[in-house]
């Protein structure tokens, strides 16, 4: 993305008409084959995969240097050559060496993100060169000279008609090439030449084995097999965190890289060279001689290893792990955002999706990666996609922390420094700032309630917010409850005499301050099945300031939390949440945040309320206190960070449980996101992104009731959808009969 | 290693579109025979006691032969039963180039190596790997992409595979 293309309002809209079709059709299809894989193959197979494949890339960029020197040995053994170039001009001048150590003319490449990094083919044509990429995404996109808006499928943006068009302007064919079919058939046929003319074939590698010095390339189209086999010289470019010890180690990425990509078991070819190979040199000079032109050639086989900011990156605490990266796309193909916008909004110079801050940070550096950062929510459904379990959001809220205190403090600075209570360096943007601190907005807008309220709603209020806050005045602002559920909680007296369980029902700050009557309703739920609840003063858990990569602030809130929770906790009381993306920094982020002994305590002891309701009625509950569901329909959206954490299904059983019929979404997020949705640039992303699960309850939002576990959730339904949404726990509510 | 057994193997076939024929040892060539559309390429086998040379391929082809044959004729030592794949080997009879450049390539692997899965595949692999035979192309059906707007199969490789299965040891 060049500067002029700065992410804002018109060009996100501008790539949501042009592009938005062809990536949500492609990244769905991805995605859902991918989930299909998995079960097919088993959770607990694929389970098992993940938890090796992850020990095996942290074991291996552990001992990088010493790989590098085993791979360097075996390959120089077999006859090769091995070259580490510190950066991507290291690296293009090595190839251009090559190259004109045999004259070349022309090189073939298959796909490699690798050297897309380099820029690879701009420095080898600079030099003379003509340069084929042989992929046909790769050609597609060469032809369009456009960059990839995908890390797998790098044209998936085009529809077959663009391509059409595209490529009849360019090649002027006799025939018209208005099918996929006739589209394949032409560019085999062109680069099939183009193959057999080039003297150099360039290849990517996915995985290097050090021990016998192999590469292992994943392809479907045989483009890679060609570049690798047919012209003399091969050469295969690789960052240095692409070596793995030995074939031994390789089981478990061949069984995760196809399936967490397109939802195959395998690729159609994967290729494992150990060059050079005994495949015969070929000659095409000698065309009608046999045994392929009797050619007297050597194969001559290069590997570039490329540093190009890796070796920093693998000294670097949280940007480490985006050195497991296996390139699969599932953390693009997962991300709700990604699914409408695609990689030329999301991503940077190279690399798109989740994954791509932490490599754009490590390789161009942060002003890259803070072009397209904003655009990852932090709604984790990548989490569970990754084939190596890499914490994705955690390296995207880092390096936005980074970002944030990289800028030059300013007036806005002087303006909220001491009004706000949190940890950060000055330079963190206001609008940030003030998302982060919603928690002292909410006290204060709650205190003063409803004349906050009244305040706020006015045109000059609203137009102040989105001139100063970036706040778009086409969503509503959640309006302030004067009675906190603390304090209503404080004046009830106990009901329960003999309690079953102890429960201390976290108050977030939303449903303290806004949606009060969601903590309402599950304080008499649990009573109603025999708990003994307390609300008790605790402030928020730190997820509004995490999410503006206030770190810092955050740190300092789940410290507070947990110095809160844990007496409780000790007493033998249960941590029970209504907010599911609280629940999640307690069962996920505050792994990062907090001593080790507390966190396991927290995460041990927290549950979200329905999984809570769940858990008591399997254990002898008596449902019966609760209202019956009698076949009424309900229309479920859980939460996108509840789903991450395997928390969905509990809502649906206790809701089928009492009776309810029950249908639930299954987009990957509503496009809210907390404060995503609110901000100008983003809106119609947000309800792009909206749209989607407003279009899975739209027929059945008039005889279903609308229910969702999270706040912003709730916000979005709201505004897409006319009726009232609920929290599941309110159709619990005894009060409700 | 344990074996794959051949209707397994079979199945798998049927899944990815690929045709399959087992036959008995001494049905090789007559088989090869009915399934190469001419012109045909191919390289020996490399199996002991099997051989394609009295079937009508061309072995050794020249550059341009191999261009304009349809049909290529190699072995693999290993197939894969729950997925239907094989191993085409970089070997110095040129498999890997007949395995690409024909629109057609006829696969022959005998009963005897066929693994039940992948795990068991990589249990022969990194004894392969022990023995110094390390550069094979794990083939999964035909080549294919989706880059140009829909699923096509016959990319840069074949885009018709048909497998025979040598039982060799009924």
């Amino acid at each position: 993305m060049s500067e002029s293309q700065q992410l804002d309002a018109d060009r996100i809209r501008t790539l949501l008409e042009s592009e938005g079709d062809e990536i949500k059709e492609n990244t769905r299809l991805f995605n859902t084959e991918r989930y299909d894989a998995v079960k097919a193959v088993g959770e607990g197979a694929h389970e098992d995969n993940r938890t090796q494949a992850r020990e095996i890339k942290a074991d291996a960029i552990e001992r990088l240097p010493e790989l590098i020197d085993r791979t360097r040995k075996a390959v120089e053994a077999n006859g090769g050559t091995v070259y580490v170039a510190d950066d991507a001009e290291d690296a293009n001048q090595y190839l251009a060496e090559v190259a004109d150590n045999v004259d070349a003319d022309s090189v073939v490449k298959s796909k490699s993100m690798t050297t897309e990094e380099m820029d690879l083919n701009e420095a080898l044509e600079a030099d003379g060169l003509d340069v084929w990429e042989t992929d046909l995404g790769e050609f597609v996109i060469q032809v369009a000279e456009e960059a990839p808006s995908h890390i797998v499928g790098p044209s998936l943006h085009k529809s077959r008609e663009e391509i059409t068009k595209l490529f009849e302007e360019e090649f002027d064919p006799d025939e018209s090439l208005d099918s996929a079919e006739k589209l394949t058939a032409f560019a085999r046929e062109y680069l099939g030449e183009c193959i057999d003319d080039a003297e150099v074939g360039v290849t990517g590698a996915n995985f290097v084995l050090a021990e016998s010095g192999s590469i292992a390339l994943v392809t479907n189209e045989g483009n890679a097999r060609k570049c690798a086999s047919i012209p003399d010289t091969h050469v295969a470019v690789a960052g240095i965190e692409k070596i793995i010890p030995s074939i031994a180690e390789l089981e478990p990425f061949a069984e995760l890289i196809s399936r967490s990509a397109t939802g195959q078991d395998i690729p159609q070819y994967l290729s494992l060279l150990t060059p050079p190979v005994d495949t015969p040199a070929i000659d095409f000079d000698s065309r009608d001689e046999s045994y392929f032109g009797n050619s007297d050639a050597d194969r001559d086989f290069h590997l570039v290893l490329l540093d190009n900011g890796r070796r920093e990156m693998r000294e670097d605490d949280d940007l480490r792990e985006t050195l497991y990266c296996i390139r699969c796309g599932a953390c693009a193909n997962s991300c709700a955002n990604f699914q409408s916008v695609g990689g030329h909004a999301f991503g940077g110079e190279t690399y798109t999706g989740g994954i791509a801050t932490g490599w754009e940070a490590g390789i161009e550096g942060n002003d890259v990666a803070a072009e397209f950062n904003d655009l990852c929510t932090g709604c984790s459904r990548c989490v569970n996609a990754c084939p190596v379990k890499i914490d994705i959001p955690w390296i995207n809220t880092v390096v936005r922390d980074r970002i944030n205190r990289g800028k030059d403090p300013g007036f806005d600075d002087m303006l909220v420094d001491g009004l706000v209570p949190d940890k950060e360096e000055p330079g963190t943007p206001l609008r940030k700032r003030f998302f982060g601190n919603f928690e002292t907005v909410a006290r204060i807008g709650s205190a003063t309630a409803p004349l906050s309220n009244a305040v706020a709603s006015t045109g000059l209020a609203r137009k102040a917010m989105e001139s100063v806050l970036g706040i778009d005045a086409r969503r509503d602002l959640p309006e302030f409850r004067r009675t906190t559920l603390r304090e209503w909680a404080a004046s009830r007296e106990p009901r329960v005499a003999d309690p079953e369980r102890r429960v201390a029902l976290y108050p977030d700050v939303y449903t303290n301050y806004v949606r009060a009557e969601r903590g309402k309703a599950a304080v008499r739920v649990l009573e109603a099945l025999d708990c003994e609840v307390v609300v008790p003063d605790v402030g928020g858990s730190g997820r509004a300031p995490l999410s503006q990569g206030m770190i810092a602030t955050a740190e300092k809130k789940a410290k507070t939390v947990a110095e809160s929770l844990l007496p409780y906790v000790e007493d033998g009381y249960d941590v029970v949440a209504v907010e599911p993306s609280d629940l999640a920094m307690f069962r996920r982020e505050y792994e990062k945040l907090l001593p080790e002994a507390a966190y396991e305590r927290l995460d041990g002891n927290s549950y979200e309320v329905l999984e809570y309701a769940y858990g008591l009625l399997e254990n002898g509950a008596d449902p019966d206190v609760l209202p019956a569901g009698d076949g009424d329909g309900i229309a479920y959206h859980s939460h996108c960070q509840q789903r991450t954490l395997g928390l969905e299904g509990y809502t649906a059983a206790v809701l089928e449980r009492l009776g309810y019929d029950v249908l639930t979404s299954n987009v990957e997020c509503c496009g809210m996101a907390g404060s995503f949705g609110y901000k100008s640039e983003y809106y119609d992303l947000s309800i792009d992104v909206g749209e989607t699960l407003a279009d899975q309850f739209e027929g059945a939002a008039d005889e279903r009731t609308v229910v969702a576990s999270g706040t912003s959730c709730m916000e979005q339904l709201d505004s897409l959808l006319s009726p009232e949404t609920h929290h599941p726990v309110e159709l619990l509510d005894p009060e409700r009969r | 290693m344990s074996t794959g057994s051949v209707e397994q193997f079979q199945q798998s076939l049927s899944r990815l579109n690929t045709a399959s024929t087992a036959v008995a040892p001494d049905e090789l060539v007559s088989t090869v025979a009915d399934l190469v559309e001419p012109p045909a390429v191919g390289a020996e086998l490399p199996f002991d006691g099997l051989s394609i040379a009295d079937a009508p391929v061309t072995l050794d082809p020249s550059p341009s032969r191999l261009r304009e044959a349809v049909t290529g004729v190699s072995g693999s030592r290993m197939g894969i039963a729950s997925l239907g794949t094989v191993a085409v080997e970089s070997r110095a009879e040129g498999d890997e180039f007949i395995a690409l450049y024909p629109e057609r390539h006829v696969v022959v692997v005998r009963a005897s190596d066929l693994r039940t899965d992948l795990s068991d595949a990589f249990g022969w692999l990194r004894a392969e790997f022990e023995e110094d035979c390390q550069s094979f192309i794990l083939a999964t059906g035909p080549s294919s992409t989706g880059d140009m707007g829909a699923l096509v199969q016959g990319v840069h490789g074949p885009k018709e595979v048909h497998v025979i299965i040598v039982r060799d040891n009924e």
